[in-house]
């Protein structure tokens, strides 16, 4: 029996993307899924990469109906999401090609982190665009666009380190109509399948399991207080770094590992009202996601 | 004997040719090697000048591996037998972030020097070593009596502040008494 996914038509923020999540709850490995994203018309980076890690998590290759939007669709392709979900899933139905080379709105097209090299590589191809799009764009000082390549180098490491497999990242600029007046943002996505954060810091055979250890403590372990499953005290700067940069800038983070998610820092600006800082008890999904959002600085 | 250490030269020799950044932990220990290569072939005492003058991004990572392990692995409790110093050139805003949060995490302190004469002491120091350090480096050479009289301190305590800021390889230790890291490359 075939499980069909449906896609919502904005594969945007969590909400959207626990749908996704929700859909395959129960559904064994192995069995077959078919995940229909032909009235979906927009996904943000975080969407793409979940689109793909959605598809790591199957023993049996899912099919795939990709947007019949044709911009949709066109968008899709120059963010090079169907050079690696055709890897991953069989698809039915033509995908659109790309109508436009380049764009400047994808500051970074998806692509796969599985080693150091990946990680150089991103960052060396994200200086190219970066500059340009957070100073005259987001309004960002000069000295912004070395700290964001510098978050989004430890938040690649994240995979590369902890994550037991390969995941994807992608990054891009664009206006939101309806929210926050207006403004433009940067939305950073670093997706993978991997062991995620609760079975990384149980791996130390430093960690003692206490009866209040589950996935949101193992959270907040690695999250807010820079614990790491390594001895060396020198680990564990990642995600302080990456906050660090956030606060400066007045971005947002959300993390979502096993059950449970956490956002730090969750700045005023936040576009969700009733949104928890913490949740817990969330459909199991296997590995670490995390969101980036950094917007346009008003005066 | 001062040796210099270009670490983008080092990069490209250790890691990879097309690199220019210092990311990731497993780059951040194949540099510290090839530095460590180096100073094996140097003599003791020996002042090293690493620079990271056209080095573009350094993370929190690789500031660890590089400079935290560098300074722990070569400070007077690891490694007795060896004088060896540092002195950081070419230190940007945005490498001062990883290498001051690195630092902060360890407890360590380190000379920058900015290529142009501008010599800094970054990192944990309280009050009283950071004013003998700089009265030591104001001096160019001193013993504890100058420090008593220069930064205003008892001499019998500037002297176990220069013996400690000797130890962590923050002043280099002569006959005739203590020179600042940076007041002479």
């Amino acid at each position: 029996m075939t499980t069909v996914v449906n896609v919502p038509k904005s594969l945007d923020d969590h909400r959207q993307v626990e749908t996704l999540i929700e859909q395959v709850a129960g559904v064994p490995a192995d069995a077959k899924l078919l995940v229909d994203a032909r009235h979906t018309t927009f996904a943000s980076p975080y969407g793409l990469t979940m689109l793909l890690t959605l598809a790591q998590t199957r023993l049996e290759r899912p099919g795939f109906y990709p947007p019949l939007a044709e911009d949709t669709g066109s968008y899709w392709a120059r963010s090079h999401f169907y050079k690696f979900a055709e890897e991953l899933y069989d698809f039915h139905g033509r995908a659109h090609p790309s109508t436009r080379t380049g764009d400047s709105s994808v500051l970074l097209e998806v692509t796969p982190v599985g080693a150091s090299e990946d990680v150089h590589a991103v960052v060396e191809r994200i200086q190219e665009k970066s500059q340009q799009i957070l100073t005259e764009e987001l309004r960002l000082e000069p000295a912004a666009t070395m700290r964001f390549t510098m978050a989004l180098s430890e938040a690649c490491q994240n995979i590369v380190e902890h994550a037991g497999r390969g995941g994807w990242v992608a990054v891009q600029r664009y206006r939101w109509q309806a929210r926050l007046g207006g403004r433009k943002v940067v939305v950073m996505g670093v997706c993978d399948a991997g062991m995620g954060i609760r079975a990384s810091l149980e791996s130390s055979p430093a960690r003692r399991i206490t009866d209040s250890w589950d996935d949101r403590v193992a959270l907040e372990e690695a999250v807010l207080n820079g614990i790491s499953r390594h001895r060396d005290p020198g680990r564990g700067q990642g995600f302080r770094g990456i906050r660090s940069f956030l606060d400066k800038w007045d971005g947002k983070m959300g993390v979502r590992s096993g059950t449970a998610r956490l956002i730090s820092p969750m700045p005023e600006w936040n576009p969700l009202p009733d949104e928890p800082t913490l949740e817990e008890h969330l459909t199991p999904f296997p590995g670490t996601q995390l969101q980036i959002i950094i917007p346009e600085r008003v005066a | 004997m001062v040796t210099h250490i270009d670490l983008k030269t080092v990069l490209r020799r250790t890691v990879c040719e097309l690199f220019s950044n210092l990311v990731t932990r497993p780059t951040g220990a194949a540099v510290r090697g090839g530095i460590e290569q180096q100073l094996a072939l140097v003599e003791n005492p020996t002042l090293t000048v690493i620079d990271f003058s056209h080095v573009g991004l350094l993370d929190f990572s690789c500031a660890d591996e590089i400079v935290a392990k560098l300074l722990l692995r070569h400070g007077a409790e690891a490694d007795p037998g060896h004088e060896v110093y540092f002195l950081f050139r070419g230190i940007s805003e945005t490498h001062l972030d990883a290498i001051e949060t690195v630092l902060a995490r360890h407890r360590l302190a380190l000379v920058t020097d900015d290529g142009s004469g501008c010599v800094r002491l970054v990192g944990d120091l309280d009050d009283r070593q950071r004013a003998t350090w700089e009265a030591i480096f104001r001096l160019g050479c001193a013993v504890p009596d100058d420090i008593a009289g220069e930064a205003g301190i008892p001499a019998e305590d500037a002297g176990k502040v220069m013996e400690d800021l000797w130890r962590r390889r923050l002043v280099m230790r002569n006959a005739q008494g203590y020179v600042a890291v940076g007041a002479t490359a």
